[in-house]
């Protein structure tokens, strides 16, 4: 017998004035929160299954759903608030360590909203991106500190692999397995057609999307699921993942239900077992351990492609970026503490790392000042919602910026965080063939690339409006942000002075 | 010519291309009363379905219709390639039922049966376009040219 009461979180509102027991709304939900009691002749409701995605209330043809929080609440304590309430039942009824997916839900600041862009007035005069021409193409990768030229002007300098992007804007990494098959093939047209890339995650990469090679970034991890010479060099570059801002100091989740035949063979391991990744590589311990991965991948790949090494945000993360920047690695990707996730830990996602605006400051500051900026590119990702956060972090020294919540959003994702169910309604985050289909990945993929162009057409208004017209003069240029309602401590690790000054 | 098309890889088997196309030819200005007061007509569209697949079916629009052949009172017809019915012609032989290889002549439950009805690609409602395509939630039913005749 359970002495817990768990109320529902939401309650579903039905106009019987507007519903016509057409039963989509049943069909559609994965949850079966919806039935049809042919006793009452009615549409009834199974509240305490809902999670608030949405679904029914998007397809109802008559607009007569709704969903609220439910209003019945435990006594009101700003201490032990419902939620942490119902997180003891749960787990003294199951023994278990909480999961959660998405991002960090909780009220921590948002630092990209205390930051405000600059214009031109008078002087240097702003630019008008749709009359004059505006670049907003990067390259990443490492930069000479030198460059020298033969007599006939040709570079006589070796460069080392780059990665071209036609926008500053990629795909983070998601794997298959956490996300659908549909959801990859999304991705991985929308950064072809785009020109830049997305990142496989750590689930290795399905032979259909082979063919998208150039426009992939092949992601290593501490569980080397799907890695083989083929995955290595397909990619345009190669992540090492040592780290997820989501789950910083732990390796990735998958559950078991989400692997199923196609997932099992991608990832080389047995259908059904549950993808835990090690916490640490194995093999690296050290920075110098790092460098040895790093080159043997290089090596394995005739070092035609860069290597990307992904770090979650953490406290002393300026630190390691150096020891990442002296590794050999091209890229640094940080993650902050607010990016998402298919499944982790509750306490660990709501708790672990620190802010990307914060870390990315640091890492860039220290770079410059140790006089290595120059070896590595830093990405940031970890909660970049819109094109302003990304004129934010290019300012703050990022040269690039990866997102991956935009990119559900634009393919149907209503962020109701049950990603580790498997039973996502929008055919996302999840193996469920019958769920799988609901994303048409014809439509998903315009929608992504029209997210982004449209994200890039802001970022040119901005920089217009600085009078600046390419990425390059924009990089670092902490000149063009001020804080708001900062103290003097952030806006020193930010490296920005307050509005008015 | 442009005909319907569903892609069964897509379709969800949620039956609103049904309820769209019933509410499309009921002459309603609202979904809701049209089903509310009995005005829904029967749809002329069907979801078949069949474990993991399941698509939709309409009128196919032969260029070499069994239905428009066999029908006995010339109530059937093609007009610039679309299969139309007139309704007050039909008698409720059912032969076109029979003679339709894809069971898309509907038998109109709202006047007890007494007429057939079927697709006319919304070209005689206030649609301008098929409601089941406008409708579909994943884009599974196309309005479109394959070349076909």
């Amino acid at each position: 017998m359970s002495v817990n009461y768990f109320p529902a979180e939401f309650e579903v509102l039905r106009n019987t004035d507007k519903c016509i027991k057409c039963r989509a709304c049943e069909r559609q939900c994965a949850n079966e929160v919806h039935f049809y009691d042919a006793d009452f002749d009615k549409m009834l409701t199974h509240d305490d299954q809902c999670v608030d995605c949405q679904r029914c209330v998007t397809i109802c043809p008559t607009g007569a759903l709704k969903i609220h929080k439910n209003p019945n609440e435990f006594r009101q304590n700003y201490n032990y608030t419902q939620q942490i309430m119902t997180e003891n039942y749960r787990q003294a009824g199951t023994g278990a360590v909480l999961l959660s997916s998405m991002g960090n839900p909780l009220p921590y600041p948002v630092y990209w909203d205390k930051i405000l862009i600059n214009a031109s007035q008078v002087t240097n005069p702003s630019i008008d991106p749709l009359r004059e021409p505006m670049e907003t193409k990067v390259f990443l990768g490492k930069k000479p500190n030198k460059m020298s030229f033969n007599e006939d002007g040709s570079v006589n300098t070796k460069l080392d692999p780059h990665l071209e992007l036609s926008v500053p804007i990629m795909f983070s990494a998601m794997s298959y397995g956490s996300i659908s098959k549909n959801a990859h093939e999304s991705l991985a047209r929308a950064a072809t057609e785009l020109g830049t890339y997305y990142n496989t995650g750590e689930g290795g990469l399905h032979k259909d999307f082979y063919q998208y090679g150039p426009n992939t970034i092949v992601q290593v991890a501490s569980g080397r699921f799907g890695v083989f010479k083929d995955y290595l060099e397909t990619g345009a570059a190669i992540e090492i993942k040592m780290g997820q801002g989501a789950k910083p100091g732990i390796g990735g989740h998958l559950p078991g239900a989400k692997i199923r035949e196609d997932v099992s063979k991608t990832r080389m391991i047995p259908m059904g077992t549950d993808a835990i990744s090690p916490a640490p590589h194995h093999d690296i311990y050290s920075i110098e351990d790092l460098r040895q991965l790093i080159y043997s991948l290089k090596e394995a790949t005739e070092y035609k492609k860069p290597i990307i090494v992904k770090i979650a945000a953490v406290h002393n993360v300026a630190a390691i970026a150096s020891g990442i920047a002296r590794s050999g690695a091209d890229i640094i990707a940080i993650d902050g503490f607010r990016g998402g996730t298919g499944a982790a830990p509750t306490r660990i996602r709501d708790n672990v790392g620190i802010p990307i605006e914060l870390a990315l400051a640091s890492v860039d500051q220290r770079l410059r000042d140790e006089g290595i900026r120059n070896n590595v590119s830093v990405v940031v990702a970890g909660s970049i919602r819109s094109a302003s956060d990304a004129v934010k972090a290019i300012a703050l020294g990022a040269d690039a910026i990866y997102i991956a919540t935009p990119a559900l959003l634009a393919m149907g994702c209503h962020l109701c965080r049950s990603c580790h169910g498997g039973k996502c309604n929008w055919g996302i985050a999840t193996q469920r063939p019958d769920l799988v289909k609901r994303l048409n990945p014809d439509v998903a993929y315009k929608r992504l690339v029209n997210l982004v162009h449209a994200w890039d057409h802001e970022i040119k208004e901005m920089m217009g409006g600085m009078g600046i017209n390419s990425i390059e003069a924009l990089r670092g240029n902490r000149l063009m942000l001020r804080g708001i309602g900062l103290t003097d401590r952030e806006l020193k690790i930010l490296g920005i002075a307050h509005a008015g000054e | 010519m442009k005909r319907v098309y569903v892609n069964e890889d897509r379709c969800l088997g949620c039956h609103l291309c049904e309820f769209y196309c019933s509410f499309a030819n009921s002459g309603a200005d609202d979904m809701a009363k049209a089903f509310k007061l009995d005005m829904a007509a029967t749809p002329r569209i069907k979801v078949e379905e069949g474990g993991d697949i399941n698509f939709a079916v309409s009128c196919r629009h032969c260029s070499d219709p069994s239905c428009v052949n066999n029908c006995i009172t010339g109530a059937l017809s093609v007009h610039d390639g679309v299969i139309e019915i007139d309704e007050s012609r039909c008698v409720g032989c059912y032969t076109c039922v029979l003679s339709c290889p894809y069971g898309c002549i509907v038998i109109d439950k709202k006047n007890g049966g007494r007429t057939i009805t079927k697709c006319e690609l919304c070209t005689r409602n206030s649609q301008g376009e098929p409601a089941c395509v406008k409708g579909c939630l994943n884009s599974a039913i196309v309005f479109e040219e394959r070349g076909e005749d």
